[in-house]
């Protein structure tokens, strides 16, 4: 079987000269070396079947736009070669090239045309991509009174009006309602089966998680992993884990200027993990039975000890919090040196979604008297639903169905 | 070279609908529209034709119609305005479209196109007005006019020589764009499209014809002033000079394209 998308040995560099003029005498033949060489993309092999799904991971600079830039040959390789078989269509830049004064269905004529399409081909599709963006009337008004999710929605009728080989879906596909949502991935979900080949960048672990068969991670423009999206996942979140960590040293050095720790310092936090039958991890089911794990530290004597954490979903929203004065189990009079382990157990009865877990030390009901250490994302968590029926929401309360028909 | 033409005849929908767009969104908020387009032209060809000729009153000699020296500014100016549209447009072309290049895979010779398209329009209805106005003024030129075609692709094969060859240069060297709307300027007196050649000594004249406009507007003069065909001989030079102009861009564009999309 041939491969849909092969690249081999693929880099990328962008030519700085000392002046321009040397660039344009290169093209002439003129030996003219560059002043620096930015390395984008550093010698990266690998190949894509028709039908697979493939994510691609990095950090922000790792050198993902590029070689999707690369793919959807808006940039050109420096050295080696790309190979694609079929028409490429990407979710990337929805809306480009829209003229606001045009309506919706001129503009689909247009950026049709500037991908590639006739006006008979287009003739073809028109009615069908004006039913599918269900817009109503919008369709033959000016796109500036639209809505942006009506723009939306009609960039994304253009994109998929006809079926590419390779169909490159950015995460910013997400944004919309979600009815449109839903409709827009049905529709990938049929161009997949009918085989075309997905490149999604996301850096969703869920959404990597269910919709690929395979992931490749770039760190710093080389490609460092490339396989089951669970492992590689797991390696790029261990990545990301190292660098904040050592970014939190960082932050330590100018201690009383960060925003992420305060407190005063009399007892300090060591570490803290989640773990499930004492085993650590950072993905959980929902409703999984969890222990949270905390270990503090004290440095001067202190007449009272109380440690509370606090749940938040990632827009920050505290989803609960106590600590232990509320659950009435304060220690008094603590020796300098002393290090307690608090174990917290309990059901997270929580949706799908990352959330995070901020930590404190105090005296006193709330840390509002003695804040002795707070710091904010200690800890970060996913909630996978594997084992329970579909639900939204970031709370899990399972109801019991009963219903009559009369 | 051959794929360069393949790509552009499967984006001709494209340039067609682009053109179409320019226009239509230059007037899709006004109530008179498309009759916008007449207007323009019109209105600019009655200021040179009755102010001119009111106030000025200037003679040429050779002709005896009152107008004399308006419909030798018209004629001049209809070829000049031809040249700076798509010379000045082609200059800034790539950068302008900067965002478009960056992100969208689509061959970029087409955006020169567009602009070669919508000049064209804008020239025609120009000259159809201008011929028109000439014809009130009882002035009628109308047997020479089957000369104009050549002149057009000419005019259009410098304009796009330089403004393609430059505009490739200038989003490397973006001075190249400051610089030229100067040139531009000064390009303007130095070609006789306000005044006649023959009012330079005669010890200078052939330093106009050093310009390659010069050959041209007379050309231009030729037809739509002494209703003549023009002088071949003058148009020799132009000629070759847009040859090797449009050969230098296209070579231009295929060395710089890879680089292109990095650097804007």
């Amino acid at each position: 079987m041939t491969p849909i998308l092969s690249v081999a040995r693929l880099s990328k560099s962008f030519l700085d000269y000392s002046s321009e003029w040397k660039r344009v005498f290169s093209w002439f033949g003129a030996s003219v070396t560059p002043k620096e060489e930015h390395s984008i993309l550093k010698d990266i092999s690998f190949s894509i079947n028709s039908g697979e799904s493939v994510a691609i991971v990095g950090q922000n600079g790792a050198g993902k736009s590029t070689l999707l830039k690369i793919i959807t040959r808006t940039l050109k390789p420096t050295f080696g070669s790309i190979g694609i078989h079929g028409r490429v269509s990407a979710i990337l830049e929805l809306g480009m090239g829209f003229h606001p004064d045009l309506t919706g269905r001129q503009n689909i004529y247009h950026s049709s045309g500037l991908m590639g399409f006739s006006k008979e081909e287009i003739d073809r599709v028109i009615e069908e991509i004006e039913e599918f963006v269900e817009i109503g009337e919008y369709f033959d008004q000016p796109v500036r009174t639209y809505s942006s999710g009506m723009q939306m929605r009609v960039a994304f009728g253009v994109a998929t009006a006809y079926r590419p080989e390779i169909l490159i879906v950015d995460e910013a596909l997400s944004v919309g309602d979600a009815y449109f949502q839903h409709k827009s991935f049905a529709r990938i979900r049929d161009f997949q089966e009918a085989g075309t080949t997905l490149l999604l960048v996301s850096h969703d672990s869920n959404a990597i998680q269910s919709i690929c068969n395979r992931a490749i991670l770039l760190e710093q423009g080389t490609l460092i992993k490339d396989g089951d999206p669970k492992d590689v996942m797991d390696y790029y979140n261990a990545l990301i884990a190292q660098k904040e960590n050592s970014k939190l040293e960082q932050k330590e050095e100018q201690s009383g200027t960060t925003q992420t720790i305060s407190g005063t310092g009399e007892v300090t936090i060591l570490s803290s993990k989640l773990s499930i039958d004492s085993k650590e991890v950072e993905y959980i089911g929902v409703g999984d039975r969890v222990t949270l794990e905390v270990v503090v530290e004290v440095h001067q004597d202190i007449d009272e000890l109380v440690l509370g954490y606090m749940i938040k979903d990632r827009l920050g929203q505290a989803l609960f919090g106590t600590n232990t004065h509320h659950l009435g189990e304060p220690i008094q009079d603590l020796k300098a040196g002393k290090s307690i382990t608090y174990l917290f157990e309990f059901e997270a009865n929580l949706g799908v979604g990352s959330y995070s877990i901020a930590v404190a030390v105090h005296s006193g009901h709330s840390h509002v008297i003695k804040n002795y250490e707070w710091r904010d994302n200690m800890l970060l968590f996913h909630v996978t639903n594997s084992a329970h029926s579909e639900f939204i929401g970031t709370t899990w309360i399972p109801p019991k169905l009963n219903y009559s028909i009369k | 070279m051959n794929r360069i033409f393949r790509d552009i005849w499967s984006y001709r929908y494209f340039i067609i609908s682009s053109i179409k767009t320019e226009f239509r969104s230059r007037f899709v908020r006004s109530k008179l529209g498309a009759l916008w387009m007449i207007f323009h032209p019109l209105a600019q060809v009655l200021i040179y034709a009755l102010v001119l000729s009111a106030v000025l009153k200037a003679k040429l000699p050779g002709i005896e119609s009152q107008y004399a020296y308006a419909i030798y500014l018209m004629a001049g100016m209809v070829g000049w305005t031809l040249f700076m549209d798509i010379a000045s447009r082609m200059l800034t072309v790539f950068i302008d479209n900067g965002n478009l290049i960056k992100k969208m895979s689509f061959p970029k010779l087409t955006l020169p196109l567009i602009i070669i398209g919508s000049s064209l329009i804008n020239f025609l209805l120009l000259f159809i007005v201008m011929v028109i106005v000439f014809a009130f003024l009882g002035h009628f030129t109308f047997s020479a006019l089957l000369w104009i075609p050549l002149l057009m692709v000419l005019t259009m094969a410098l304009a796009i020589g330089i403004g393609l060859t430059l505009g490739i240069l200038n989003v490397f060297i973006r001075d190249i764009g400051q610089v030229m709307s100067i040139v531009f300027q000064f390009w303007f007196w130095l070609t006789p499209v306000v005044y006649a050649s023959s009012m330079i000594p005669q010890e200078y004249r052939h330093l106009l014809f050093l310009n390659p406009m010069t050959g041209i507007i007379e050309g231009y003069h030729s037809i739509l002033v002494y209703n003549k065909m023009p002088q071949l001989a003058l148009l020799i030079y132009p000629s070759l000079l847009s040859l090797a102009l449009l050969t230098l861009a296209l070579f231009l564009y295929r060395k710089s394209n890879a680089e292109m999309a990095d650097l804007l």
